[in-house]
């Protein structure tokens, strides 16, 4: 294992190095100490090398990660793995907010609670949060799953498009053009392996699915408000 | 013999206010219920580059020689932080249009004609396509709200990065492609089933505020390992503010849009009254990087109803480093031919009037999505049009700045114009014609 102190290396250094490795690389294994909140931490990989991350995040940690698997252990500030495009992002703590915004792949994994907007505009990528989510979570969202295994805040999946929701908890309001929807064998499959995935020992059967009416998916000025 | 009981009447007077298009659209409105939806930017008479004159040389002034003298039109964009700034030919770029507003040739053709003329294109709210890239020899990479097909292999196959932050045609509107031209491929690039409408929202997802977007950019330059310029595109709305944000935010260049710029489709009543014209937008954006002494160390991009070297040249002389064109640029591929011009009756227009660019049933091939339009667009034929019109855009340009003395595009001034009106004096800051005097003009008592 490799280790990166931030408080000697520069950001943009460590991050040309983590960016530089490919899939014959030697050193597939890093540790990045003494991140302090820095901002655009191990943004940008595109190899499959494992990172951790010794602490708290800034903004846009772990940004459009392609193929890495990246550890953050602590909390991340907003918008961790935005348009991740495959891999695997855990946060050990908290997320703030946009956390997973406009994902394509991947697993983000967030062990404590994320902030509003949770999945904003996600775009196939897998989110799993432990704990609850904020306000406006998967607003827009057009393909993936968010799995919120506590409470929801308000106006979940406002917009939605066909991305699927699961929530265990309670759902204080769900936004416009999203609804309940039954939970059938091939949705109780696809949350077990997610939970598995996700180090979750929660039951697929305790969670509800919500979904796009689709009454938007055709201009209609009766949908105005 | 006269017939007394019928004394002669009054002429018909059309009112002004309610003229044939509003009453048209009044009954339009109360027949359907929806409001207009259309494309091509404002089309009432706005303040204009129109409004300005150039002085031209005499006693006071010396010019060069036409055809002997070098003018020089090259431009470099994005010298403040990029390790790559872009080198253009011309101050002449295309602005950004989508794939799926606009057809797969009708970007190659983009791209194949700024290549030839030497300057750059730019992608839309959809993804980078192979089509444009390419045929780009310098493209630059729409970083949009919706996000559509982003990702950082694109980001670094790009030449430059544009935020977009605003738009003219709709300041703080967000995107509307309609489900008509949403094709199997325009699905897939946006993650969307086929056939139904793509919302872009208006803001982005993932930052709120200039702070926000500046720590945004870091990343982004992260990922591209600081190579390439950031722009920040800005609708034309509160140009003074917006540009000393987008400086503050670290942008490499400002790319300022007025309200006479192009959409493929948005609502009429946005398009026609939210927003200013560019000629109003250039001296505030450009007080804006003179206040922070940035003027021309960060690089002014405008666009808006752009047409001919003499807009290029008005830019220029109040202060940009280039412009874009957007709306041009498609009517030099072809769009809105009277070779068409039975089909557009067909459609319920005319040849010049066309802008339902959402419905995907464009003769032109252009803003359509339909197979057999679309093939009727020669993407080496557009692309030689298209240089072909930047060429003679260059040629005019240069002619008019020789013509005041300067050797370079980018040497000319305010003071080499002045206005026909009051209302174009006010807004460009040059004096009414005739007269040393503008609206404001600091020291005057008016």
């Amino acid at each position: 294992m490799h280790t990166i102190d931030l408080s000697v290396t520069p950001l943009r250094e460590m991050n040309a190095t983590l960016q530089a490795l490919t899939a014959d690389s030697n050193t597939r294994v890093w540790e990045i100490a003494n991140p302090k909140g820095a901002h655009a931490i191990a943004c940008g990989l595109d190899a499959g090398i494992s990172v951790t991350v010794m602490g708290h995040t800034g903004y846009y940690c772990a940004g459009m990660n392609k193929q890495a698997a990246i550890t953050v252990k602590g909390s991340a500030g907003p918008g961790v793995a935005e348009n991740m495009m495959s891999g695997t992002v855990v946060i050990e703590g908290d997320a703030s907010q946009y956390a997973g915004a406009t994902g394509h792949g991947g697993l983000l994994v967030i062990k404590g609670n994320a902030s509003s907007r949770c999945g904003i505009s996600m775009k196939g990528i897998d989110i799993v949060v432990h704990g609850d989510a904020g306000h406006m979570s998967a607003f827009m969202a057009q393909s993936g799953n968010l799995v919120i295994c506590g409470d929801a805040g308000e106006a979940l999946g406002d917009s939605l498009y066909e991305a699927r929701l699961f929530v265990r908890g309670s759902v204080k309001s769900l936004g416009a053009d999203c609804i309940e929807k039954e939970m059938r064998p091939e949705h109780i499959e696809i949350l077990t392996d997610l939970l598995a995935r996700a180090g979750c020992d929660a039951k697929a059967q305790e969670f509800r699915r919500y979904g796009s009416v689709r009454q938007l998916y055709h201009f209609n000025i009766d949908n105005a408000y | 013999m006269e017939d007394h009981r019928t004394p002669p009447r009054t002429v018909p007077i059309a009112s002004a206010t309610f003229s044939d298009p509003v009453t048209a659209e009044i009954r339009r409105a109360a027949a359907t219920g929806i409001y207009d939806i259309r494309g091509g930017g404002a089309k009432r008479r706005l303040p204009h580059f129109d409004d300005l004159l150039f002085l031209g040389a005499s006693m006071s002034r010396y010019p060069l020689e036409g055809y002997r003298e070098r003018c020089d039109t090259s431009v470099t964009l994005g010298t403040r932080f990029a390790a790559n700034p872009i080198e253009l030919d011309i101050p002449i770029t295309i602005a950004g249009m989508s794939f799926g507003a606009l057809s797969g040739p009708a970007k190659e053709a983009l791209g194949r004609g700024a290549t030839l003329a030497g300057t750059s294109t730019t992608t839309g709210d959809g993804g980078m396509t192979p089509e444009e890239r390419g045929h780009s020899n310098r493209l630059v990479y729409q970083y949009l709200p919706s996000r559509y097909g982003m990702n950082p292999d694109d980001l670094r196959r790009a030449d430059a990065i544009e935020i977009v932050v605003g738009q003219g045609a709709k300041p703080g509107g967000g995107g509307m492609l309609l489900g008509q031209k949403i094709s199997d491929r325009v699905a897939e690039m946006r993650n969307l089933p086929k056939g139904i409408d793509q919302r872009s929202s208006c803001r982005h997802p993932d930052w709120t505020g200039p702070d926000d977007l500046e720590i945004k950019i870091l990343e982004l330059r992260e990922i591209t390992g600081w190579k390439v310029p950031i722009y920040i595109k800005i609708g034309g709305a509160r140009p003074y503010f917006d540009t000393t944000l987008a400086v503050k935010a670290g942008a490499d260049v400002v790319v300022l849009d007025g309200m006479q710029g192009g959409t493929a489709a948005t609502q009429d009543v946005f398009i026609e009254h939210v927003g200013q014209p560019i000629l109003a937008c250039i001296p505030e954006a450009v007080r804006a990087l003179q206040d922070l002494g940035m003027h021309r160390e960060v690089q002014l991009i405008v666009s808006g109803g752009i047409r001919t070297g003499a807009d290029v040249a008005k830019a220029m002389a109040l202060g940009a480093d280039a412009v874009a064109i957007g709306t041009a640029a498609l009517i030099a591929l072809g769009d809105n031919d009277p070779k068409y011009e039975s089909e557009y009756n067909a459609l319920g227009t005319t040849a010049g009037a066309y802008d339902d660019w959402h419905e995907g049933r464009d003769p032109a091939g252009i803003t359509t999505q339909d197979f057999a339009l679309t093939a009727r667009l020669d993407p080496i034929e557009g692309g030689r049009r298209l240089n072909n019109y930047l060429k003679v855009m260059t040629l005019e340009a240069q002619t008019i700045a020789r013509a005041c003395g300067k050797s370079h595009l980018h040497n000319l001034e305010p003071e080499d114009l002045c206005a026909l009106t009051m209302e174009a004096a006010a807004m460009a800051k040059v004096p009414l014609a005739g007269t040393d005097w503008y609206p404001g003009k600091p020291g005057t008592a008016y």
